[in-house]
């Protein structure tokens, strides 16, 4: 019974009989796709009712489908039709087109002119720009759902980091990059840190429940920042934005104009293993996690259960701090209104695609920076808003969070396997 | 000796417990004249306008006319009054305490602010009702859920998504009634998804209640981008409930135009607390709900069904939603604009615990948030000199302090947020 089975059809042969405590260990392959399996296709089924959605939304289908009983071939191409822009369209605008690339590579070998090629790549690099706010922001709401806590101010920590660094990149003048750009993002980080140790000890000490006051200080920071851009921290000019930061505080690029791809990237995934080391290899992390899977256990043990819940939601908050440095010191240069624009709703997505863990955490981090990134060239080149993209996330979290929804769609039957908690109720 | 230690520790936590509210109240007391005593010259008036402008219907009253250096000067001496009392002897409750002194520090900066000037106080109060009429819908939603042991978090999404259907359903029938009616079952809908996901899925619920708000609005601007924004005479104006005025009690001075004349969405939700209220507390159904909010295993022995309790309840507080978010569009502006809820549902959630769980708590904590909501448009009117955005961010950190529990512990339902698992 073990080498030759399928993952599938073990999982049926062994069905209920196997708990989780069984010596029938599954082996290291099945059990990456046993993880894979869910989140895979909660993206997957995400996307397909995001296409129903844009085909019932569309108006030369609805009128094609006026006529189904008179022309049916007519509906069904122009249902495919609508699909096959949308999507297209997300996948040039995400990755870039492939006849392009092959052009640029050829362009560039005959005549040495790399213009075209980088032009090709673009989209390509333009999503991987994308996806390092997502990194660290998932990081964010990652570390602290390992914690039993839910940071959803993510949104305003990112601000408050974002105008931070970008304070300490314009206002510094005449500084070598090597002290300008890390004193930068240091400054990002403490101010993303403050941010959201502020709910943090407002749940340690007066347990009251961290959501309401993360929603309350992402509030209280887009009014802050209201005030900044439009006072204070305002160019000279009569738009409500920051100056240019200095060149010395800016990530460096690899690439000319007009790519934006830079080292924040590198520094993203350095940093996710960073948090994969404090988690997993450290006894700090060790506490994190006990207190997240059974404060009172936690707290029978020995673990001081309020200073991790502040240190956690600290840490959380520098990490969204980062994220917003790094979208101003390598992509936008300043900070304007409306500059977050939904960041942290979408980490909570990627946190919760990743599983918690920082190396799903970037998986899902790239496939949701991706899909952005194409989202805004779809629609430019296809019409259809960009919020669809909230709405597959939406979907995504659902199906992640209620395994059993796909579970049933799809008729899988999985072992059984201990439920994630990811946060607790009001008041704890 | 035993109870010697006893009694001096018990003694300690006494003189610290009246200590500590005395103190606040003369800072307080002080914080009023620092902020608002200071600087002024004497002879200058505040003019308090009692009658509503242009209003016939009521019986004038005269302005209040004040002089501003002596009521500020009093108002620092009840205040400082009050927490001498407090070390002295102690005032037993802390709730009436907290009130006055929040008043005393209202009166006095709505004094200071007006100065030299004349604010409509009628009108600013009628306001502050209106703005507080989603946020009181939205506490009651929550009131509702939560007091069945479910969280939701989702009354923002509902809210947004039910003002769309109520707009888009009344614009094309051109009947208020019908969008209304459109509003409360979409807000059924999205809360019967919710508590799926959360009973029967077993879903957390902080989680469930996050991705419908995504999913909402989401939805809902893409709807408005794709059809809303082309269509505006066929999907997008609807016209907004006229306000109606009850014959005879809106002629009662002050309280009159301020109670007694608004749109039906208003005195609605004022039906909807005082019924919400009786409901939950002097009938069967309340009873049971708060069992099983409480020790749902134990109301599950004595035969109630804890499953069908809490979906019924969530689809309850999804009608109510469902009017809260008619009011932002049908009830308020006549159109749908992408996010217009602005965080109402969560501020409600806020008033819902200010309000300790209870309705007509949780109604006079959204009064308040509405007045702080009305006052900083007014402020901007006044043209003082506190920038409009730290005054936008005052009914926020409001809610963080009350949070906090500095006006006592509130006390949610035990067995809030957990799933239940019928053994």
């Amino acid at each position: 019974m073990k080498g030759r089975t399928t993952p599938k059809n073990a999982a049926q042969a062994a069905g209920p009989k196997m708990a989780p405590e069984s010596s029938n260990k599954p082996s290291f392959s099945r059990k990456i796709i046993q993880t894979l399996l869910i989140p895979v296709l909660a993206v997957f089924t995400g996307l397909v009712i995001g296409a129903v959605v844009i085909v019932i939304t569309d108006a030369t289908v609805i009128a094609a489908y006026r006529n189904f009983f008179h022309a049916p071939l007519e509906a069904l191409l122009a249902t495919g039709q609508a699909i096959i822009t949308a999507y297209g369209a997300l996948f040039s605008g995400s990755l870039g087109s492939p006849v392009e690339i092959y052009q640029g590579i050829v362009a560039y070998f005959t005549t040495g002119d790399g213009k075209p090629l980088l032009l090709a790549i673009y989209p390509f690099t333009e999503s991987l720009a994308t996806v390092t706010p997502y990194i660290f922001a998932g990081l964010a709401v990652a570390l602290a759902f390992k914690c039993g806590l839910f940071n959803i101010g993510a949104e305003g920590q990112f601000f408050m980091g974002a105008l931070a660094s970008a304070f300490v990149g314009y206002s510094l003048k005449g500084v070598p990059w090597f002290i300008h750009l890390p004193l930068a993002l240091l400054a990002g980080a403490l101010a993303g840190a403050i941010w959201g140790a502020i709910p943090g000890y407002l749940k340690a000490v007066a347990g009251a429940h961290e959501v309401v006051n993360c929603i309350m200080m992402n509030y209280v920071a887009f009014r802050l920042s209201d005030w900044l851009l439009n006072g204070p921290m305002k160019a000279p000019g009569y738009r409500p934005l920051t100056p240019v930061i200095q060149a010395s505080a800016m990530l460096p690029r690899f690439f000319p104009e007009p790519l934006r791809f830079n080292w924040g990237f590198i520094l993203a995934l350095a940093v996710a293993g960073l948090v994969y080391w404090l988690l997993f290899k450290t006894t700090l992390g060790m506490e994190i996690r006990a207190v997240g899977s059974n404060p009172d256990g936690a707290r029978y043990a020995g673990i001081n259960v309020v200073r991790n819940f502040v240190m956690v939601m600290a840490m959380s908050g520098a990490l969204a701090g980062l994220a917003g440095a790094s979208q101003v010191l390598g992509i936008d240069h300043w900070v304007g209104q409306g500059f977050s624009a939904g960041y942290g709703f979408d980490s909570i997505a990627v946190a919760m695609l990743g599983q918690s863990h920082p190396f799903g955490v970037v998986l899902a981090a790239l496939l949701f920076g991706t899909l952005r990134s194409g989202a805004t060239r779809m629609q430019s080149m296809a019409g259809i808003p960009i919020d669809i993209i909230s709405i597959i996330q939406g979907l995504v979290i659902i199906f992640v969070a209620a395994p059993a929804v796909i579970r049933w769609i799809y008729r899988i039957r999985v072992a059984r396997t201990e439920a994630t908690v990811l946060t607790r109720g009001w008041g704890k | 000796m035993a109870t010697q230690i006893v009694q001096q520790n018990w003694k300690k936590s006494y003189t610290r417990a009246r200590l500590v509210p005395g103190l606040l109240l003369i800072g307080a007391g002080l914080l009023i004249l620092l902020l608002f005593g200071l600087r002024l010259e004497s002879g200058q008036q505040a003019t308090f306008g009692l009658t509503p402008i242009g209003d016939t219907n009521v019986v004038p009253v005269p302005d209040l006319v004040l002089s501003v250096q002596p009521a500020i000067y009093i108002l620092v001496i009840i205040t400082v009054f009050l927490g001498a009392w407090q070390l002295a002897r102690g005032i037993r409750s802390t709730g009436a305490l907290i009130g006055i002194v929040a008043f005393c520090f209202v009166a006095a900066f709505l004094i200071w602010a007006t100065k030299g000037q004349s604010m409509n106080l009628v009108g600013m109060l009628n306001t502050s009702l209106v703005r507080a009429t989603p946020i009181a819908l939205a506490a009651l939603c929550g009131v509702i859920c939560e007091r069945s042991a479910v969280v939701n978090i989702a009354i923002e999404g509902i809210m947004l998504m039910s003002a769309q259907a109520a707009v888009v359903a009344a614009t094309l029938t051109h009947n208020l009634y019908i969008g209304l009616l459109a509003a409360i079952l979409m807000g059924s809908i999205v809360s019967a998804l919710h508590a799926v996901l959360v009973i029967r899925f077993k879903v957390d619920q902080i989680i469930s209640g996050v991705a419908i708000n995504i999913f909402g609005t989401g939805a809902t601007s893409f709807i408005a981008s794709r059809f809303l924004e082309k269509n505006i005479d066929l999907l997008n104006n609807s016209g907004i409930f006229p306000i109606v005025s009850i014959p005879l009690l809106s002629k009662i001075p002050i309280l009159g135009p301020v109670l007694f004349e608004n749109t039906p969405i208003v005195y609605l939700t004022i039906f909807l607390v005082i019924a919400l209220y009786v409901l939950l507390f002097y009938t069967p159904w309340g009873l049971r709900t708060r069992a099983v909010g409480e020790h749902p295993k134990a109301a599950d022995t004595l035969g109630i069904n804890v499953y069908l309790t809490r979906y019924v309840n969530v689809i309850l507080g999804g009608v109510i939603a469902g009017i809260g978010g008619a009011y932002f569009t049908i009830g308020s502006v006549g159109r749908f604009d992408q996010i217009m809820t602005a965080g109402k549902g969560f501020i409600g959630l806020a008033a819902m615990i200010f309000g300790n769980y209870h309705p007509v708590g949780a109604f006079a904590a959204s009064l308040i948030f509405g007045f702080a909501d009305s006052l900083q448009v007014k402020m901007q009117i006044l043209r003082i000199p506190i920038p409009t955005e730290f005054l936008q961010m005052a009914p926020y950190i409001v809610t963080m302090i009350v949070l906090a529990g500095v006006v006592g512990r509130v006390h949610p339902p035990a067995a809030d947020g957990q799933p239940y698992e019928k053994q």
